[in-house]
């Protein structure tokens, strides 16, 4: 009986392998990204606007054959223990470019694998200046942390008036330390008084850090943290009282955010790469797509209010395929030397590389959500000197 | 002084009592089976999850909440039944073993049904409210948690020193094999343990929850390791050990988040020290400390070994 059941199981594997049938060459794009852990909300969401580019053009013509596109996914558990074996999972498969990650700190800890193996990797919403930095393999189509640190650090003096800000961070994470020290740096250069407290993973009682920023006499209480932390302080700040407002970066812009701070009095506002509405055309066929599709649109949080990050994964997907183009090959090496060169109109702008492999970005969308509705509101569209 | 003093003082007591309710799952767990139970935080992360999902199924709140209690109370009755009894005759390292898979077996579950996607919990009325004591802003659940934890740890005592169960709890906690000869039935004393111990964390949950409202599957992993360390800081196998500990562990933390700004305030420094980042540091510096002054923590029972 046993046997036979062995037997049984044995055959069932090999019945995946009878049923992929399809005339086209497959070409791999791996997607490396969280989707689980604190980042799985928007790691989540930036990976469906790859999904979504994928179902818009699932076919690419490379050196006069037509590939079919296959998405590899890597779940990097927005962890830097786990990072390595998602990296070498997708190292494994053979992608020809890796797109990803959200958040910075996993995306390093994967870079060297794809180093190894000569495979370029495109990071989407990491905004980390060491994700590209010494590398020629790494790129990324979105803005950088003392870019965006500016602009928050200008925002926070110029309109909100605030001389005092107080940051907290997740310790030992290096998307929010390295953009806490771009602010600081930034906001302290404008005359202003920057406190910086760190939490560690795991927490979930913010009051003590709450009533810090309210000990301080702050104007402002900045936390540019991952989606699960930042619902966590929001919540809390509304129970509090907190009368100051929340500013965060690009990680807060989720409707999972949003929602969390729809019914309080909470301000919350934050700078992001794209705005709804922006873009009609897209965020027509985006939410078409993702109610067609309810599996999509409970990885969007269960509604079809657009992420900036989904906008980037999407983004990212055709400056892949326009540099897998440009190569005229699958190589992971021709990729690799086409891409600095390659240049498309994205959903979220122009994108073109600079010499580290750092899109062009000369300006970010400042946004605060709407405390009865529950939604993200466009406040103004920022550019730093 | 005072005012600026009070609001972590606040926040501290409350998250001691949900510590406190964690840890004397771990507690009496100990007590009878000598089994540090590493499922126990998870046990309080389902807690939270099952609440969740209850919740959005559209049935009445004041039906939830004993629901939750039920099913989270029959997770750690059936858990013992299926990774512990088996193993009772075994080396108890295997059964450590086995909690430490029954726990990452509960948090791959809760991953899987939640996607890895932060759940909401939902608002409780009446304890989710917003209440304004002196000059501190907080929940309802703030203020009620240390009086309820007192309610159910005064209960606990009475059913462990008054009933006929507790007693066998008692002998059997003293010694297993002879409690077993004298006729005590062991498996139905040691599963009334796990039934206590689950419902006290999910009463735990409800209170945790509602002051901390996003649920995900590590959820458990911090309040647990920090329950744990409350049991083993009150000499584990003491109740009230167990729930001193826990407060003392709660209010330590947040007295060190907020140390910066009482020095700042008080004159002490003119600059903050970055002080808050070691608040976990603290804790479990403390923990060594008493450790290794008072090796069976603060109420821990002298065990003399037998030859």
């Amino acid at each position: 009986m046993k046997k036979l059941i062995a037997l049984v199981l044995a055959l069932m594997m090999l019945v995946p392998a009878f049923s992929v049938a399809d005339d086209l060459p497959v070409i791999k794009i791996g997607v490396y990204e969280p989707a689980s852990g604190d980042s799985g909300a928007g790691g989540k969401q930036e990976t469906l606007g790859v999904q979504y580019a994928n179902a818009k053009t699932p076919t690419v013509e490379i050196g006069g054959t037509t590939y079919k596109v296959e998405l590899v996914m890597a779940d990097n558990g927005s962890s830097t223990d786990k990072a390595p074996s998602a990296a070498q999972k997708l190292v494994s498969e053979n992608v020809s470019v890796v797109l990803g990650s959200y958040g910075s700190g996993v995306s390093i800890a994967g870079s060297d694998y794809f180093k190894d193996a000569n495979i370029p990797a495109i990071g989407l919403t990491c905004t980390n200046p060491q994700v590209t930095a010494g590398n020629s393999h790494y790129f990324r189509v979105c803005f950088l942390d003392p870019f965006q640190g500016t602009v928050l650090a200008n925002y926070a003096s110029k309109e909100l008036g605030a001389t005092t800000v107080y940051c907290l961070g997740e310790l030992g994470n290096d998307y929010d330390q390295g953009l806490i020290t771009y602010f600081k740096q930034a906001f302290e250069a404008l005359g202003g008084m920057v406190i910086v407290d760190s939490f560690p993973t795991g927490t979930a009682d913010f009051t003590s850090y709450l009533t810090n920023a309210t000990g301080y006499n702050a104007d402002v209480f900045f936390c540019p943290v991952s989606i699960a932390y930042s619902t966590q302080i929001i919540q809390q700040a509304s129970a509090q009282g907190l009368e100051i407002a929340i500013l965060g970066g690009d990680t807060l812009d989720s409707n999972v955010v949003a929602d969390a701070d729809k019914g309080t009095n909470v301000k919350v506002v934050i700078t992001t790469f794209y705005q709804e509405g922006a873009n009609a055309e897209f965020d027509e066929g985006f939410k078409a797509w993702l109610n067609e599709n309810p599996d999509m649109m409970t990885n969007n949080g269960g509604n079809d209010v657009i992420s900036a990050v989904s906008v980037m994964g999407y983004d990212g997907y055709y400056v892949a395929l326009a540099a897998l183009q440009a190569a005229g090959s699958t190589d992971g090496a021709a990729v690799m030397a086409a891409l600095p060169s390659v240049e498309i109109d994205g959903v979220s702008g122009h994108i073109k590389f600079d010499e580290t492999g750092d899109a062009v970005r000369t300006s970010a969308f400042v946004k605060t959500v709407n405390n009865e509705t529950g939604e993200w509101q466009f406040v103004t569209e920022q550019t730093v000197d | 002084m005072w005012d600026t003093i009070f609001p972590y003082l606040l926040s501290g007591i409350s998250v001691g009592g949900q510590y406190a309710l964690i840890a004397i799952g771990y507690t009496m767990v100990y007590g009878i089976l000598r089994l540090i139970n590493f499922a126990h935080g998870d046990v309080f992360m389902v807690a939270g999850i099952i609440m969740v999902y209850i919740a959005a199924s559209g049935l009445p709140l004041w039906l939830c909440i004993p629901l939750v209690l039920l099913i989270t109370v029959a997770v750690g009755f059936l858990i013992e039944r299926a990774a512990y009894r088996p193993l009772r005759s075994a080396p108890r390292m295997s059964v450590m073993i086995s909690a430490i898979g029954v726990s990452y077996m509960l948090q791959n579950l809760v991953l899987y049904i939640t996607g890895g996607l932060n759940k909401q919990y939902p608002t409780i009325p009446g304890i989710s409210d917003t209440v304004a004591i002196g000059a501190a802003k907080t929940k309802v659940v703030t203020v009620i948690t240390p009086f309820l934890v007192i309610i159910l740890v005064v209960a606990l005592v009475m059913l462990i020193n008054k009933t006929k169960i507790g007693m066998a709890m008692r002998a059997v906690s003293k010694d297993f094999e002879t409690s077993q000869l004298m006729g005590i039935k062991i498996n139905n004393v040691i599963s009334m343990t796990f039934i206590i111990g689950s419902f006290l964390a999910g009463v735990g949950s409800i209170l945790f929850f509602t002051n901390y409202p996003t649920v995900i599957q590590t959820s458990g992993a911090m309040p647990g390791l920090k329950a744990f360390v409350a049991a083993v800081f009150g000499g584990i196998g003491s109740i009230p050990g167990a729930v001193i500990g826990a407060f003392i562990i709660g209010i330590m933390e947040n007295i060190i988040k907020g140390l910066d700004v009482i020095l700042f305030k008080a004159g002490v420094i003119s600059a903050p020290l970055g002080l808050a980042t070691f608040s976990d540091a603290f804790s479990f510096a403390l923990l060594i400390i008493i450790l290794v002054v008072k090796p069976t923590g603060l109420f821990g029972e002298k065990v003399t070994d037998k030859v």
